[in-house]
C-alpha cells in the first residue's frame, strides 16, 4: 500500500490564502471599498470594514444603499471566482506559486443583481456570505446574505445571475 | 398660484441637490449631479482606476454601476413633488447589458414614475459615451417620507 501522505496543513492553508489574496489584490474596486475576506476551509466571509466614506445618509447615519449593493456583488463574484481558481489549482492547470494577472482565471460577469434592503445599515462593520445555488457551464445563480451584529438579523440580501468565464 | 408651485419645485430641487451633494459615499465615487427636478435625476460618475473590477480589461466593477443607479434612483425620488428629501432603498434590480467602455464617464438617468403614500417606484438607465446602447438598466422601490399633515 503506497499512499502519498497528506500535505502538511500549513502548506494547504498557505496556498489557499495566497489564491484568495491574489484575487482580492488584483481588483481595485475591492480595495476602494475596504472589503476583506475571512476564509475557513472553502467558506468565505466578506467583511465591509467601516469607513465614514461608506455613509449614504449622514443624518441617521446609515450606510449607502449603493455601498451595500457593491459589497454584496463583490461577495457574490468572489465566491464564484475563488472556487473557479481553487478548481484550477487542484487540477494543476494553475500553479499557486505563480499567480499573476496572466495566470489568474477570468472572473464571472454580472448579468443581473437584485438587492433586498431589509433594514438600514449601521455605521459599523458588515459581513456577507454567498451561496451558489446553481453553477453550470455558462450561468450561475448566487444568493448573498449580509448582517452586522447579529447573524440572524440580516440587513440586506441579494440574488444575482452571472455569466461564467469560458475555460481552457 | 402657479408662481408659488414653481417656487416650491425650485426649492425642492435645491434641497435635493444639497442633500445629494452631501452624501459621503457619492463623493467618494466622485459622482456629480447633472440634472434634477420633478422626479427626474441625472447623475454622472467619471471613470477612475479605483472603480475597476477587471484589471485585464479595465472595465468598471458592476458594483460601482449599482452604486450609481442607487444614488440616482434615490435622487429621483427626493426630487418628486410628493416626496420629502430623504428616502431609503427597499429594493433595487439591475440588469447589465454590456461592459462600460474603459475611460468613459458613466451617466445614469432615473425617473420616479409612480408614488404611493409610502412607496416610490423608479426606472433608470446608465450610459457611457454611446447613448444608443445602455450599459445597464435598473428598477427599484424606495421609501417615501411625507410631510406631517397640518
Amino acid at each position: 500500500m503506497n499512499r502519498t501522505p497528506p500535505e502538511p496543513v500549513h502548506i494547504v492553508k498557505e496556498r489557499r490564502d495566497r489564491a484568495l489574496a491574489a484575487l482580492v489584490e488584483r481588483t481595485p474596486y475591492i480595495r476602494t471599498l475596504g472589503i476583506s475576506f475571512d476564509r475557513r476551509g472553502d467558506e468565505l466571509t466578506a467583511v465591509l470594514n467601516y469607513d465614514d466614506k461608506l455613509i449614504g445618509n449622514p443624518f441617521l447615519p446609515a450606510l449607502h444603499g449603493g455601498a451595500i449593493a457593491s459589497f454584496l456583488e463583490v461577495a457574490a463574484i468572489m465566491e464564484l471566482g475563488f472556487h473557479i481558481l481553487w478548481d484550477e489549482i487542484e487540477n494543476g492547470r494553475v500553479s499557486a506559486d505563480e499567480l499573476s494577472p496572466e495566470t489568474l482565471p477570468r472572473m464571472p460577469k454580472t448579468i443581473d443583481f437584485t438587492v433586498d434592503y431589509l433594514r438600514s445599515g449601521l455605521p459599523r462593520d458588515a459581513y456577507a456570505r454567498a451561496r451558489v445555488n446553481r453553477s453550470g457551464r455558462r450561468y450561475a445563480s448566487v444568493h448573498v446574505e449580509a448582517w452586522q451584529d447579529n447573524r440572524q438579523r440580516l440587513f440586506a440580501q441579494a440574488t444575482g445571475h452571472f455569466l461564467m468565464p469560458t475555460r481552457g | 398660484m402657479a408662481d408659488e408651485t414653481e417656487d416650491r419645485a425650485a426649492d425642492k430641487a435645491r434641497i435635493a441637490r444639497q442633500f445629494i451633494e452631501a452624501i459621503p459615499f457619492s463623493k467618494a465615487l466622485a459622482m456629480s449631479l447633472d440634472e434634477i427636478g420633478d422626479g427626474l435625476a441625472v447623475i454622472s460618475m467619471p471613470y477612475s482606476d479605483d472603480l475597476v473590477g477587471d484589471p485585464g480589461t479595465g472595465v468598471i466593477h458592476g458594483g460601482a454601476v449599482s452604486a450609481l443607479m442607487d444614488t440616482c434612483g434615490g435622487a429621483a425620488v427626493m426630487s418628486h413633488p410628493e416626496a420629502l428629501a430623504g428616502t431609503a432603498t427597499i429594493d433595487l434590480r439591475i440588469d447589465y447589458m454590456r461592459p462600460a467602455t474603459p475611460g468613459q464617464t458613466i451617466t445614469a438617468r432615473a425617473q420616479c414614475y409612480h408614488v404611493t403614500r409610502s412607496v416610490a417606484f423608479i426606472r433608470a438607465e446608465a450610459f457611457d459615451h454611446d447613448m444608443d446602447r445602455p450599459v445597464a438598466a435598473a428598477t427599484g422601490a424606495f421609501t417615501v417620507e411625507r410631510r406631517a399633515k397640518s
